[in-house]
Order: structure tokens, then sequence, then C-alpha cells
């Protein structure tokens, strides 16, 4: 048995406890096997730092991103009234995800739909947590002096203008952050946005997680840090196809803090 | 007295048919959807001085930024100057305001000589890289045709009022020396005062009177010509960057607009209060149609967007999709619905029946079909290869936003037509059906408990 403590917002209501935040786990988070992973990264985190954080649980659903981006507003609607009405029920005022599409809709686009909450993505609260000194990394971890490339993703870089929170974090392992080509505002997509996961991509020359792959191999990093579930699939197929997968990792943010304190 | 009224005859046409013209674009712009965009004042003004008056974002590109800043600061400085040739055209004087001016006008003539050579650098470093270095921006295949040859044209158009300018201004400076009575001294200019004596400093009077005639002529009927010009052109950026970039969105990039007549029916189903009821709602009319398939669906801004694209390529030269040799390019998307208004501009002109829907009814863009849609000119596969990425809109030096239109369109396809590609089904059936994009056989929180028990 772990000493994970993972409630759910029906248990923490049953105890008559409100939680301090709401993790918003999202699809990718819940079943993609990877994502998993980061999902607990960030649950141990939370538990180490003390804060009491619960889940939604099955009373969760998708937040409709991916269908709205499809063009399809009925679905998308669905499932956000749907889970606006839980999160209001639950009088929910704080929410962190790792995903940052659900970070998007949740922040931009429940607002619309009568769903007003603080939402912050993992890489701005671990930032906050690591500032105010309730989150100590590990000196001299698995990462000192080790390279390692950031990869924006789309939807917290350039949609929502979070650049730095990210590179802070990744500042804080002792590491040599090195830039690839095309970062920040001009960083290139993974290829996964826009409902592109959940389809086959149209004819063309090359596949766009490739070219990306292809560019933070080129700064000779030995991992790539990324903080998206949907770019973590998209680096680490790309990374597998130029048949480096032994060579380079793709980790996302909360993984690398798990690590380098061996938690 | 016969160049006055030449003068007031040729500059009242081409301003009268440059006015007629830009209440087209006006029209067609209008063809659009009402759409009321919010806008914090203060924020659009800033937008207007420091993206479309500062050119801020040019910036992102150092060498075309630079060259670009002489053309337009030419361009903005030789207003004034354009100001004086109007009255002096019309009154039949000559540099009205170099006497009252004194010294004054001299160092802002000569700062316009200064920036016009500028200018003339600029201009032709922009057709090399056109022509012969080729940039690849400015080479796809949207580009063939007309696009390139637009481009050319105008920077053609550039050195042609570049040549009257200098014409005007060097003959002025020896006829000073020959005819001080008829031509009042301006001081010595920047530039055409050692221009002026090297090109025409051995023509007689008679002749130097015919060049700076021919100067002033060429610069002034060029500036018709290019006034007249702008509306059938991508270089109508210069007027439509400031409306644009007052109008940009300010909201977050994030925020895709709310489907509020979708959101309300999809409470009525759901129960919720509040909700209008679907019964209530009107069941013998038309079903209603959905995103948009056509420009008449499209708001005026995303219009607007078409018409003050300028084509440069920023946008497409880092779409993911186009670098991976997609179809998908941002600025075909704003080129084709550009096209697209003026082709229902001039259908709704013609006045013909031919393209009413109702054959009774006058043609208006409400009682409109000509058998076409924007789907005519934009392939499914184009709009499918978008990512959202939002490199395009960040990309945009006039704050145009490609997105919203990819958006729209494949909002029509998916709710309207209930095509798109059929790989999404599955992720629309799981979302309706398991509230998750992937239909799994475990529960959402298995991993936690999964996790726990480790």
């Amino acid at each position: 048995m772990s000493d994970l403590k993972i409630k759910t917002m029906a248990e923490m209501a049953a105890e008559g406890k409100q939680a301090e935040i709401l993790f918003w786990v999202g699809c990718a988070g819940s079943f993609d096997a990877r994502a998993q992973k980061v999902t607990v990264a960030l649950c141990k985190i939370l538990n180490k730092v003390g804060i009491e954080f619960a889940i939604l649980g099955s009373e969760e659903s998708c937040t409709g991103d991916p269908a709205r981006r499809a063009g399809n507003e009925f679905v998308f609607q669905m499932t956000a009234l749907q889970n606006v009405m839980t999160l209001n029920m639950y009088e929910v005022k704080k929410i962190v995800t790792a995903c940052p599409h659900c970070f998007n809709t949740i922040k931009n686009e429940y607002p619309a739909l009568g769903g007003e909450y603080e939402v912050v993505h993992h890489s701005q609260l671990l930032q906050e947590l690591i500032d105010q000194g309730r989150l100590k990394l590990t000196e001299g971890g698995a990462f000192e002096g080790k390279k390692i490339t950031y990869h924006d993703s789309c939807y917290m870089g350039r949609v929502n203008g979070v650049y730095e929170a990210p590179r802070k974090v990744l500042e804080g392992l002792d590491n040599e952050l090195v830039e690839m080509k095309r970062c920040r505002t001009k960083g290139l997509c993974c290829g996964a946005g826009g409902a592109q996961m959940f389809k086959e991509d149209e004819p063309g020359d090359k596949r766009i997680n490739i070219d990306r792959a292809e560019e933070a191999l080129e700064t000779k990093a030995e991992i790539i840090a990324v903080n998206c579930p949907f770019c973590m699939t998209m680096m680490g197929d790309g990374v597998k196809a130029k048949e480096k997968q032994d060579d380079v990792m793709v980790y996302d943010l909360a993984e690398l803090i798990v690590n380098n304190n061996k938690w | 007295m016969v160049q006055q009224i030449l003068f007031i005859l040729v500059s009242g046409a081409a301003l009268g048919y440059a006015g007629y013209q830009f209440m087209k674009i006006r029209r067609n712009i209008l063809l659009g959807q009402d759409e009321e965009i919010p806008l914090d004042r203060a924020q659009s003004w800033r937008n207007v001085l420091l993206v479309a008056f500062g050119q801020k974002k040019m910036f992102k590109r150092m060498i075309p930024a630079v060259l670009h800043f002489f053309i337009y600061a030419a361009f903005v400085i030789t207003q004034i100057e354009l100001i004086e040739i109007f009255i002096d055209g019309v009154f039949g004087v000559h540099r009205f305001f170099a006497p009252s001016l004194g010294g004054f006008y001299t160092f802002i003539i000569s700062f316009i000589e200064i920036l016009s050579v500028l200018a003339f650098i600029g201009t032709l470093i922009f057709l090399i890289r056109r022509n012969l270095l080729k940039i690849p921006r400015f080479v796809k295949s949207e580009m063939t045709g007309w696009p390139t040859l637009d481009a050319n044209l105008i920077l053609i158009f550039e050195i042609i009022l570049l040549i009257g300018i200098f014409s005007m201004n060097g003959a002025d400076m020896v006829l000073q020396q020959v005819d001080p009575a008829h031509y009042a001294s301006t001081g010595n200019l920047a530039v055409s005062s050692w221009l002026g004596p090297a090109l025409f400093g051995g023509l007689d009077q008679s002749s130097l009177v015919v060049v700076e005639r021919f100067g002033w002529w060429l610069h002034i009927s060029m500036v018709f010509v290019f006034l007249n010009y702008l509306p059938k052109s991508k270089h109508l950026h210069i007027i439509l960057a400031f409306p644009n970039t007052f109008y940009a969105k300010q909201n977050s990039r994030g925020e895709m607009e709310n489907m509020d007549s979708i959101m309300n029916e999809v409470k009525s189903m759901m129960g919720f209060d509040g909700a209008t009821d679907a019964a209530e709602m009107p069941m013998d009319e038309e079903l209603p149609e959905f995103g948009a398939n056509d420009v008449l669906g499209l708001s005026w801004k995303n219009i607007m967007d078409a018409y003050s694209c300028t084509e440069c390529g920023r946008c497409t030269s880092v779409c993911p999709a186009n670098l991976t040799g997609k179809k998908l390019s941002p600025r075909k998307i704003l080129m084709d619905i550009r096209d697209r208004a003026d082709e229902i501009g001039k259908n709704l002109d013609s006045k013909s029946a031919d393209f009413a829907q109702d054959k009774e009814k006058p043609l208006s863009k409400d009682n409109y079909d000509d058998g076409k849609s924007l789907f005519d000119y934009i392939t499914r596969e184009e709009i499918h290869a978008c990512t959202t990425c939002n490199a395009c809109v960040e990309a945009c030096p006039v704050l145009i936003n490609p997105l919203e239109p990819i958006l729209k369109l494949r909002r029509y396809e998916i709710l309207t037509e209930s095509a798109g590609p059929s790989d999404w089904l599955p992720m629309f059936n799981s979302i309706e059906n398991s509230g998750a994009v992937w239909s799994m056989p475990v529960d959402r929180d298995q991993w936690a408990k999964d996790a726990m028990a480790e």
C-alpha cells in the first residue's frame, strides 16, 4: 500500500470537508497509461506539500475541447454543461489541471456557460509552490547538469500566454535548459490540437510531431520536458520514430520533480 | 488655367471613382453577419497606435520590418507634400507653403526626400526578394498569377512615384537658380539639391519646366492610380490595417464563440431551469444553419480580416500543417474569403434574378443563391488539417484571425451537413455516451485506486 491519498469530491463532501483545490484530471490523465503517471506524480506532490485536494472521479467528463474544435458544438455543450453543473454543485472555487486543453476550456469557455472558477495549470501551481518555499527541490537531484529542452504547448503558450512558469520550474532542477529554435511565441505545435489527436493526418510530406521531435533532438537534450498529455504522446511517438527512445526521454514537469526528489 | 481645370477634373474623377470603389468594399464587408465585438476602447486605440501605426508585430522579422518601415514612413510623410500639391493644383500656384514656412519647409521636404531615398532602396530590395531570391512564403501555390503580379505592380508604382518626386524637386532646384521670380526658394533640399543639378543641370529653361511639370503630374497621377488600384489589391492593408486592429477581438484567444442557440437547446434537453422549452420553438421553419459555408455566414469582421490581408504569408510560413506539406494555408483561406466576397458583390451589382434564391423577390444578400459556396474555394482537406495552434493568429502583423473562419467552416460541416472526418465519430460518440474521448472499459478514477493500492 502506498501512502498516496486521493479523495473524490463526493468523499470529501461526505466527510463534511471542502477541498482546497479540485484536481481536474481530464481524459488523458485518467485513461492514457503514460499520462496516468503524470496524474499520479502530481497527486504525490500535492500530498507532500500538504494541499488538500480532491478529484471528481466518475463525476468528471471530458471538457469538450476536441468536440468543440472539431466543430461539434452539440457534443461540447452536452458534456460542458454537465461539468459546469457538477462543479457548481460542489461549489468549486479553484481548479488545477495538468492538461492545457482542459485548462483553456474551463478557464476561457466555461464562463459563458455559467461556470466561473479560478483555474491554474499545474506548471503554474508548481512554480507558485516553489516560489512560496512550500515545494523544495532536492539539490543534486537526478537531473543536475543534464540538458533539458522544453516544448511549449500551444494552449499554455500562444493561447494563454504562459511561457515562463514551466521554465522557472525547470530552472529549479539545476539542469541546463536548452531552447529549440522555435520556442515561446514561435513554438511549433506537436500536431495534436484541434482534434487532430483523434484522426489521421491529412495528406502531406511529413507528420508534424516528427518535425518537432527532430527539432528537439537537434538540441542534443537528454530530456524533452512537456506540460500537456497530448504533446507527451506526440513527442514520445516522434522520438520513437527517430529510434531515440533509449537515449532521450519525454517527461512532464510533475514527473521531473517527483524523480528529482526521489518521491 | 488649362492645367488647373485639368487637375480639378482629373482629381474629381479619381477621388469620385475611388470613393465609389471603397463603398463597394464596405458593402462587401457588411455582407457578413452582424457581430457586436466587446471592446475596451483604450485597448483598441493602443492596438491602432502600436500595431498599425507603430508596426510593432512587423519587428519580429527585422530585415523586412526595417525596409517596410522605410516605405511606410515615406508614404505617411509624403501625405504632407500631397496637401501642397493639391493646393497648387487647384489654385494654380507653385509651392504654396515655401515662402511662408521658410526653413521649416526646407526641413520637411528634405525629410521627405531622405525617406524617399530609403523607400527607393527598400522597394528595390523587395523586388529582389520577391523575384530573384524567391523567399519561400512569396512563391507558395496560392501566390501564382495575379497575387504575384499585384505585389510587383505595387512596388513598380512605388518606384514611378519616387521618380516623379525627384524629377519634380530636382528640376525645381535648377529652375530656382535660372528663374527665381517664378520659382520661390525652397532652400537646399537634402537630395535634389545635388541630384537635380547632376541630372538636369545641362537642360535649357523650357526643358526644365517640362521636366518639372512631368514630375509633378507623374507624382499626382500615380497617387490617383494608386488610390483606385487599392480596392482591387492586397495593398488595401494600408487603409484597413487601422480599423482592423481597432476592431480586433480582445478576449482570450482560447475562447471559441459560444453558440447560444445550441446551448439553450441542450439545456432544455437536459432539463435545466430557465432554458427555453424546445417544444415552444417553431418546428415548421427551415432547419437552422450552424457555422458558415459562405461569406454571408461569416461575421463582418472575418471579411474585414480578408480585405486587410496583404498576403505576406507570415501565417502560412509558421503553420504546422503547411510546413509539413498539407494543403492548408491560412493566407489562402483569407484570400479565398476576399475573392468570394468580391464575387458575391459583383453578382449583387448585376441585379440579375439568376442569383436570387427567391426569383420573385429582388436580389439582395438575404435573397441570394448563386449555387456556389466558400467550399468551392476552400476544400475540406484544408480545414481538416488545422491544429488550432494559433501560430497564424500570433504571426499576423495586422491582427487578422485566420482560425475563426476555419472553425466556422468546421461547424457548418459537422452541425449543418452532419459530415466531416469519419475518424471523429468515435470520439463524438464516446464523449456523448461515456463522457470521455475514448470509450474505456474501466472507471475514470481506476488510476487512483491502482496508485493507492500499489
